[in-house]
């Protein structure tokens, strides 16, 4: 029996007839046909598979599509604008933050929750936000190194505007 | 991997919920945070005909302290447990398991209650519920119960909960006295299931123990209490002659059995280790005056 669901996907507001069996990371993937989540393990051991629930990250493989229902989700499609990488994706290429990439779509949105809460993390604090994140290639060296990249690039560009607004200039 | 075909839906309310749950009674489910369950669908070591998801249930999120207890509702996550200012000021056996469960994502999503109804034997918060002497309210359509911890636990995946009842409420006694607390686990890398893990719960009083809580995980059919190891250490002077006695008989508590995780001797060993090194630890922080 199908259920309806509707569910704001990367702004867009999106609905469907959904299986109640459906994973959120199979709609995802085959009914949006948005493919940069990923499967990896499809036990929730990997993280491959991580995308935002109104800002939080999870795992798409563990979650079903219907109790996505009503709520926000965040794909790493959102990530680049206008043709433009984000910060965090500028951060994962310039610092080799990958090797295959197939853990990278769920190490940025863990990273992007991370860097939304906490601004400027220190290295233990990185390691610990992407712990559930498995990466087969790096050694996760790279990949800090990467968050670190973004969290400056993030910090300096949102200094400006709010800077300038409150030294009042 | 796909579930077998479900029905699904989606309660707003508890009795609603309760409803759905004594009309489907064998082949009904909750859901809450899905963290266990969902990868048992797939994995179809489970299949139940009827999911009912409670996570827009309002309120059962929650997590306070009131007339001599917390109380921590259906909905409460790691994640709040983790960030939790009450329990870290009160509850510093909670606040310490907190954030070795599972991974960071899954703690996101997964719950205290839902972890203690799946009742993994090698799950950590059945655990800590055993050394902190907890009870666990539980409700049907046509009532509600109260059992202890200790009488929970059934055996591995089996609790006192019946097929149409719910964990509704996880009690815990307000500690008296000054709380020193430790979970201890041992796990070859992030979120993989324990190879052994030991709680300890103190409240002590001028150096004497007024009371002592000891929990293992991963070392038999289910969690369990180690006994014999708090009745060695309450109303003792906790000094390291003590704490050895305790940590054997913590070790003589547990039943491992041997898989590629080590060898049931080693696991016990860890054990009286883990006891003993948390014993020594929340020594220190009950006398470090919380």
């Amino acid at each position: 029996m199908s259920k309806s669901i509707s569910v704001t996907v990367n702004g867009e507001v999106q609905t469907a007839e959904v299986e109640p069996r459906l994973l959120l990371v199979h709609y995802i993937r085959e009914s949006l046909r948005l493919t940069g989540t990923h499967i990896g393990c499809d036990t929730t051991h990997c993280g491959a598979c991580t995308v935002l629930l109104d800002g939080v990250p999870i795992k798409s493989c563990t979650m079903l599509a219907v109790q996505a229902d009503g709520r926000n989700l965040t794909t790493v499609e959102a990530l680049a604008a206008g043709g433009k990488l984000h910060p965090i994706q500028e951060g994962f290429r310039e610092e080799h933050g990958l090797q295959c990439g197939f853990c990278t779509p769920g190490m940025m949105m863990s990273t992007f929750a991370l860097l939304a809460d906490n601004p400027d993390p220190q290295e233990e604090e990185i390691r610990w936000a992407l712990s559930g994140n498995i990466c087969r290639c790096t050694g996760y060296v790279n990949i800090v190194k990467a968050v670190k990249y973004a969290a400056d690039r993030m910090r300096a560009s949102a200094a400006i505007p709010a800077g300038a607004g409150a030294a009042g200039s | 991997m796909l579930p077998a075909a479900f029905d699904f839906a989606a309660a707003e309310t508890t009795d609603e919920a309760l409803a759905l749950l004594d009309e489907h009674a064998e082949d009904g489910k909750i859901l809450a945070g899905g963290q266990s369950l969902i990868p048992l669908l797939k994995l179809r070591f489970a299949s139940p005909a009827f999911l009912i998801d409670i996570n827009r249930i309002q309120g059962l999120d929650f997590c306070d302290e009131r007339e001599g207890r917390l109380r921590i509702g259906p909905l409460f996550r790691h994640k709040s447990a983790e960030r939790s200012s009450l329990l870290a000021s009160r509850f510093p056996l909670i606040a310490e398991a907190a954030p070795q469960i599972a991974d960071p994502i899954i703690r996101n999503r997964g719950t205290l209650a839902g972890s203690i109804a799946h009742a993994d034997p090698a799950g950590d918060w059945g655990t800590v519920m055993l050394a902190l002497d907890a009870e666990f309210l539980i409700a049907s359509k046509r009532g509600t119960k109260t059992v202890h911890a200790r009488d929970f636990f059934r055996g591995p995946f089996t609790t006192a909960i019946e097929p149409n009842e719910m964990l509704v409420e996880i009690r815990v006694p307000a500690p008296r006295g000054k709380v020193g607390a430790a979970y201890m686990k041992l796990e070859r890398k992030v979120a993989d299931f324990a190879t052994a893990g030991v709680a300890v719960h103190l409240e002590m009083d001028d150096g004497h123990v007024r009371t002592a809580g000891i929990g293992l995980t991963a070392v038999g059919p289910q969690n369990i209490k180690a006994t014999a190891a708090e009745e060695v250490l309450k109303g003792a002077v906790l000094d390291d002659a003590v704490i050895t006695e305790a940590a054997h008989k913590a070790a003589e508590a547990a039943e491992p059995q041997g898989d590629h995780r080590g060898t049931a001797d080693y696991k016990r060993n860890v054990v009286r280790v883990f006891t003993e090194r948390g014993l020594k630890r929340a020594r220190e922080r009950a006398q470090g005056g919380n």
